[in-house]
């Protein structure tokens, strides 16, 4: 659990980046942090490991004040995941996977045999492990991001717009990998997104932000959609337009669900089952 | 062709003389401009003065700093050490400014992937920063070393003995092989640190001499026919 208590940044320039935000960050389940560039996400997320240090106001990991743990260790144990990779290019896959292991001292041989294992859990051939980073395709490259920050089996994972410099089919894809690798790992994810459709699809938790970190809303999606607090999150959410809404439209006896642009979107199937 | 013939080892002995004179103030001048270029690029504000000054250190007419060093430095003005330190200014002059360009070179996304990996600030120097801003320093380096050879034979002005002594002979005694060989050899040994030193960068930087068919490819791979 990551607890932020009435956490406070202003740069050196006079920037509020954020103003007094408690969150309390649940463990083991996706939050996702969304809000348009300048809700000071980013900010919010790298205090979580130190890369930036808060003005005012504590942040703990599982009751422990990261302020007296070091930064270098404690970044070293949550795993860091950013928009174009950040891969070392210097480096091969398969070094660039095991950096945080050789960091940590452990040997090469071990070191390899671990990252390979990470190539295959992220869904990458072994052939690649030889190549330099500019040799892959972004999605690849993405790939290897999150085995590189799975490398020493951290329990936090934090994930700065990961899938935002990919084209939408790879996106998806590699969405579809985060949910079934948290499906087995189950990561306390903290992923930072200004695509609300992503929020909705990932977040076991969505938090809203407006300026200066103001949380707007925090909750699971269905809440979100069901009960937008203010008109704010209303219009960040689509609901205002009615982009969220859905009809159905019975035809040949079988219910047709009608999206907010009135096209088809899928047919109902009929369950007595309560919806999830 | 006699006066070659007579004087083969002369040559040799002077080329020789020529290259270690010239690689020391490269090395030394690489050494020294890493600091340097480092703090320049560490410290925004400070960037365009520092270079502006130590690039002017290039200007000094080099005959001018063989004079000005040995009282400043109290050593002798026929000593090799002041030919050395001198070409070592020039070096550093040349070189600074392709160490603080080199880092300012390295990608963002990658400063900011080593610092939360857990890199610390001396070790994301070395084992990040450094080897990336590896081709740029490469480039300068190449530029140093030629400069580095070329100056070298103004040293024989002070006594201190390298090629430049063929141009000096050679004119005094109106042998026009003498000096003709004298160039010659001075093109010749820049023209072979430079080899070595694209040699070393391709062993040194292997990530760099990926002729990435594979960009090429994706792109055939994912093109899509036009509708």
């Amino acid at each position: 659990m990551i607890e932020f208590r009435s956490v406070s940044k202003e740069f050196d320039d006079g920037t509020v980046a954020v103003d007094d935000i408690s969150l309390v960050i649940p463990a083991r389940r996706v939050t996702v942090l969304v809000g348009s560039s300048g809700s000071g996400k980013t900010t919010l997320l790298q205090m979580i490991n130190r890369m930036v240090e808060p003005t005012s106001g504590t942040i703990e990991i599982d009751g422990e004040n990261i302020a007296g743990i070091a930064p270098v260790p404690l970044r070293r144990r949550i795993g860091y995941v950013i928009q174009n990779s950040g891969l070392l290019p210097h480096r091969t896959i398969i070094d660039n996977v095991a950096t945080v292991l050789y960091l940590e001292g452990v040997r090469k041989p071990q070191a390899h045999e671990r990252a390979l294992e990470l190539l295959s859990t992220v869904g990458l051939d072994h052939a690649l492990a030889t190549r330099y980073p500019s040799q892959l395709s972004g999605g690849q490259q993405q790939r290897v991001g999150v085995a590189r920050a799975l490398a020493v089996n951290p329990n936090i994972l934090l994930m700065d717009e990961p899938f935002g410099a990919v084209d939408p089919i790879v996106r998806a894809e590699l969405q579809q990998e985060l949910l079934r690798l948290q499906r087995e790992l189950a990561k306390t994810i903290v992923f930072v997104t200004h695509d609300i459709d992503e929020a909705f699809l990932l977040g076991d938790n969505v938090v809203i932000l407006g300026e200066g970190a103001k949380i707007a809303q925090q909750g699971s999606p269905s809440e979100l959609l069901a009960n937008p607090a203010t008109e704010f999150v209303a219009s960040f959410i689509g609901a205002d337009r009615g982009r969220r809404e859905l009809t159905i439209r019975r035809v040949n006896g079988r219910s047709v669900v009608i999206d907010g642009t009135g096209r088809p979107a899928g047919v109902l199937a009929e369950t007595d089952g309560p919806a999830s | 062709m006699n006066w070659l013939v007579n004087n083969l080892d002369l040559v040799l002995e002077l080329s020789l003389q020529h290259v270690r004179l010239a690689v020391l103030p490269i090395v030394l001048g690489f050494a020294l401009s890493l600091p340097i270029g480092w703090l320049a690029w560490r410290f925004r504000f400070s960037r365009g003065l520092v270079l502006t000054v130590i690039g002017l250190l290039y200007t000094i007419p080099s005959l001018a700093l063989f004079v000005l060093l040995p009282p400043a430095l109290g050593i002798s003005f026929l000593s090799e050490l002041n030919v050395t330190i001198a070409l070592t200014v020039y070096a550093v002059a040349l070189m600074t400014r392709s160490v603080t360009e080199g880092l300012a070179a390295v990608g963002p996304s990658v400063r900011v992937a080593a610092t939360a990996m857990g890199y610390s600030t001396w070790g994301r120097f070395w084992r990040v920063e450094f080897p990336l801003a590896g081709p740029v320093m490469l480039a300068g380096l190449r530029v140093v070393a030629v400069s580095t050879v070329s100056l070298v034979t103004v040293g024989v002005f002070v006594g201190v003995r390298s090629l430049g002594y063929l141009f000096t002979d050679g004119l005094q005694r109106g042998i026009v092989l003498e000096i003709v060989t004298g160039i010659v050899m001075t093109v010749v040994i820049a023209l072979l640190l430079d080899l070595v030193l694209v040699v070393l960068g391709r062993i040194l930087m292997p990530w760099q001499r990926l002729f990435a068919p594979s960009a090429t490819v994706r792109r055939l791979q994912t093109a899509r026919p036009a509708a």
